[in-house]
């Protein structure tokens, strides 16, 4: 019996669920959100799709290089912010700028603080929030859903050369002629003018917005299959919209022509895809149980806070940003009640 | 919660615990076989938790089959008996499971035919005083067979404020292949039934519960078949889910209460037992007898004829091996079950009487294979595995940053029984159990360096 024995201590049994079978079953799940959304806007929203996911997998891959982690491709964590990137920017969004925003989130939001694990925020939105600050126009430019030659034809703004503005796509969007296009989200039309999208439209993506933010229901499937694989704590999508219901509920039975229904307010904008699929990023989230349903409720309230009085008619981005950063606090402040202790205090009082 | 667990069939612990692919059909079915003796009989002298035992033979000395050859070394220790007729070759320092090498008696078996077990006194057991009990439990040089070897009389004196009220008798075998407990419950029920009434009577219990998890429904039935009616011992099937088998875990499925932190079951006036170590007691005491052998689940798919064995206490496990056909492409052998085993450096190292398994796996086993090491991506999985509701995501962190102290001090670290449930889980493949393995050595010492 002189062949080697392996020396290795317990546990000696593995679940076979890794972290790139996680990774890979987010973007499994973001696959249909993201093909409706290139049905819905042609052509440009899949150059843009290709273009963050190339670019945020460049960028990892060279930041990786230069940290000496080696090739860290493989984990899959990059290609969800590549795609969850595209899915929050609007379908006739410059390429460049894409591109930009896609090397801003994954430079500074992930490569920075040390690669997978480490980030504080999520870095899809990350990235966003930098194009959002340095391209305010090009961001809140939204062209219409179903254009007729949108498999042919660009989005003009989409193919804007670099450091160039972006030529108006007004004219464009009246060489369609489609009836009633105002250019203006469901978000922002409730919020300034009061007219409420119908929940149809809502559900089935009839809506125009961010490229894939307009179908809640093809994300309500992919996150109900996280959720169901337990790649996704349910704790945290409901948190986030129990939090959202907490505040529009009271507001909605005060005055409802003012203020929008909760049905609207979790259908509409990016709530849906942001409580899905970001605020339920896990690196930022507070793994205790309680934690993780608070901070998705901290997220609801902040949202609906900025949407409803803030200057803006969407704030999901900047409500699971600043939640990412109160993570840690919420975490050690939910810390779970561990065997046997309460006993041991009721035992000494 | 009762109505609940009217949902969810039997009753199990609170938070927590894993359901690892149990391959117990591979040797459940299997009757206990005798192993034959090897050719020398290795006895460890520390094989339980406390002072190891002092060998009262001498090289040369011939032994008798049952014959104490060391003798127990204070109250937290149990003596040694030949586990076969032979000739003591040597006491001398011999591999462990552990690691260093420790002192061991060794013994030159004699030829096969004159192994009867002529050491014995019959005992008339149960009219004896509780306290004369103990002292027969302890000279039997009984522990705990499951595998914390913890000496057996010991937890049946309670401090004097304390009084247990209940036996709790665990039949649980959570850790996936061993069926070794499930044979006994099936071939031993007797000599477990009269166990359980030995260790009542001793410890002054009025009622036995009986905890055996719901996929040995066959144990559960044979058990109940021999129960009187008002019999004041009870059995009571438990979910399947690992770590169920262990004593904390078992006690909240069966009673719903919590052991107080840093307490034992005593506090809650329980003794718990394991089914193998009870039936050994049923078995050997009232014939005056001590341990020489105990039940060992070979299995694994790197083992030929996988199935209990009936194993001298001292064989090599590379005997054991060797009998059961191990496979030679094998290279991993687990002392115990998979999930809290340990590997070994030396097949040399003999089966002591905590070992209730061998686990071979075969070469290139899915199972085994190198896993890269990701950073952790707090997905929470572990804190929803831990059956101690602790957070090993940050005490992993800690741990990195060698604030050992702070693991313990808010973070409840002693709490942690090392059921592996966490390590199983975690997607990021961190050696999570390890870690807490090695804080808790450094806190140990700590105390020691500072006086």
């Amino acid at each position: 019996m002189a062949r080697p024995i392996e020396i290795r201590t317990a546990p000696h049994l593995k679940r076979p669920q890794g972290v790139e079978q996680i990774m890979r079953n987010v973007v499994f799940a973001l696959i249909p959100v993201a093909a409706f959304s290139v049905w819905q806007f042609g052509i440009s929203a899949l150059a843009l799709i290709v273009t963050t996911m190339i670019v945020a997998m460049l960028t990892e891959r060279l930041f990786s290089q230069l940290a000496g982690r080696g090739n860290t491709l493989g984990d899959w964590s990059v290609v969800i912010t590549g795609m969850l990137l595209a899915l929050t920017l609007p379908p006739g969004f410059p390429l460049w700028m894409a591109a930009v925003a896609a090397f801003v989130a994954v430079a500074l939001g992930k490569a920075l603080f040390g690669g997978l694990g480490f980030n504080v925020m999520n870095p899809a939105l990350v990235g966003r929030a930098f194009v959002q600050a340095a391209f305010p126009v090009a961001i809140t430019t939204w062209t219409p859903a179903f254009a007729p030659g949108r498999f042919i034809e660009f989005i003009p703004s989409t193919l804007a050369v670099p450091f160039m503005k972006p030529e108006a796509v007004t004219s464009w969007i009246n060489g369609l002629n489609i009836d009633g296009f105002t250019g203006a989200t469901p978000l922002a039309m409730q919020k300034f003018q009061h007219i409420t999208a119908s929940t149809n439209d809502l559900l089935f993506g009839n809506v125009i917005g961010s490229t894939g933010e307009t179908s809640a229901i093809l994300i309500l499937l992919g996150g109900l299959y996280l959720a169901f694989r337990r790649m996704l704590d349910w704790r945290i999508p409901v948190g986030v919209f129990a939090g959202a219901a907490l505040v529009a509920t009271p507001l909605w039975l005060m005055n409802g022509e003012l203020y929008p229904s909760p049905l609207f307010v979790a259908l509409s904008g990016g709530l849906m895809l942001g409580a899905w699929f970001m605020a339920s990023d896990m690196i930022a989230s507070p793994v205790t149980p309680w934690g993780a349903f608070l901070y998705g409720a901290l997220i609801g309230v902040l949202t609906l806070v900025i949407r409803l009085f803030g200057g803006l008619p969407e704030g999901v981005m900047y409500a699971i940003l600043l939640a990412n950063a109160a993570s840690p606090l919420i975490a050690s402040w939910t810390q779970p009640r561990v065997y046997g202790e309460t006993k041991r205090q009721e035992g000494g009082a | 919660m009762k109505l609940l667990s009217l949902f969810r069939g039997h009753a199990t612990f609170a938070h927590g615990g894993v359901h690892p692919l149990e391959h117990k059909q591979e040797t459940a079915g299997l009757p206990i076989r005798r192993l034959p003796f090897a050719s020398k009989l290795v006895v460890l002298l520390s094989q339980h938790k406390g002072a190891p035992a002092k060998p009262i033979v001498k090289v040369g000395e011939e032994v008798v089959r049952g014959e104490p050859i060391a003798e127990a070394d204070g109250h937290v220790s149990v003596p040694m008996h030949a586990p076969a007729t032979g000739r003591v070759a040597a006491v001398d320092l011999w591999p462990t499971a552990e690691g260093p090498k420790a002192p061991a008696i060794v013994i030159d078996v004699y030829d096969a035919a004159s192994q009867q077990i002529l050491y014995e006194e019959e005992v008339d057991i149960l009219n004896l005083a509780p306290s004369a009990i103990v002292q027969c439990v302890k000279e039997a040089g009984l522990v705990g067979l499951g595998g914390a070897a913890f000496p057996s009389h010991v937890k049946m004196l309670p401090p004097a404020d304390e009084k247990i009220h209940t036996v709790i008798v665990n039949g649980c075998e959570c850790e996936p292949y061993l069926t070794c407990d499930h044979r006994v419950m099936l071939e031993h029920t007797d000599a477990l039934l009269r166990g359980i009434r030995i260790a009542m009577r001793a410890t002054g219990a009025g009622r036995a519960l009986i905890g055996v998890e719901d996929n040995k429904m066959d144990a559960v039935r044979t058990i109940r078949q021999k129960l009187s009616k008002n019999d004041a011992i009870e059995v009571r099937a438990v979910e399947a889910k690992y770590p169920q088998g262990a004593e904390k875990m078992l006690i909240e499925s069966l009673l719903d209460e919590q052991i107080p932190e840093g307490g034992l079951p005593v506090d809650l006036g329980l003794a718990v037992y394991n089914v193998g170590t009870l039936a050994q007691m049923g078995e050997l005491l009232p014939r005056g007898r001590g341990l020489i052998e105990r039940v060992v689940t070979v299995s694994g798919a790197g083992v030929e004829r996988p199935g209990n064995y009936l194993v001298p206490i001292g064989t090599p496990v590379s005997f054991l091996l060797q009998r059961a056909g191990v496979d030679t492409e094998a290279n991993k052998v687990i002392l115990g079950g998979p999930m809290m085993g340990m590997t070994m450096a030396s097949l040399d190292v003999p089966v002591t009487k905590g070992v209730s398994g061998v686990v071979v796996y075969a070469a290139g086993d899915p199972d085994q294979s190198e896993r890269t090491v990701y950073p952790c991506i707090k997905c929470s999985h572990c804190v929803e595995a831990c059956p101690m509701c602790l957070n090993p995501s940050m005490m992993a962190q800690l741990a990195k940053k060698r604030e050992y102290e702070r693991m313990e001090s808010e973070f409840h670290l002693n709490q942690c029984f090392e059921c592996g449930c966490c390590a199983y889980v975690c997607p990021s493949n961190i050696p999570l159990t390890q870690y807490f393995r090695i804080a808790k050595a450094i806190n140990r010492e700590r105390p020691s360096l500072a006086s």
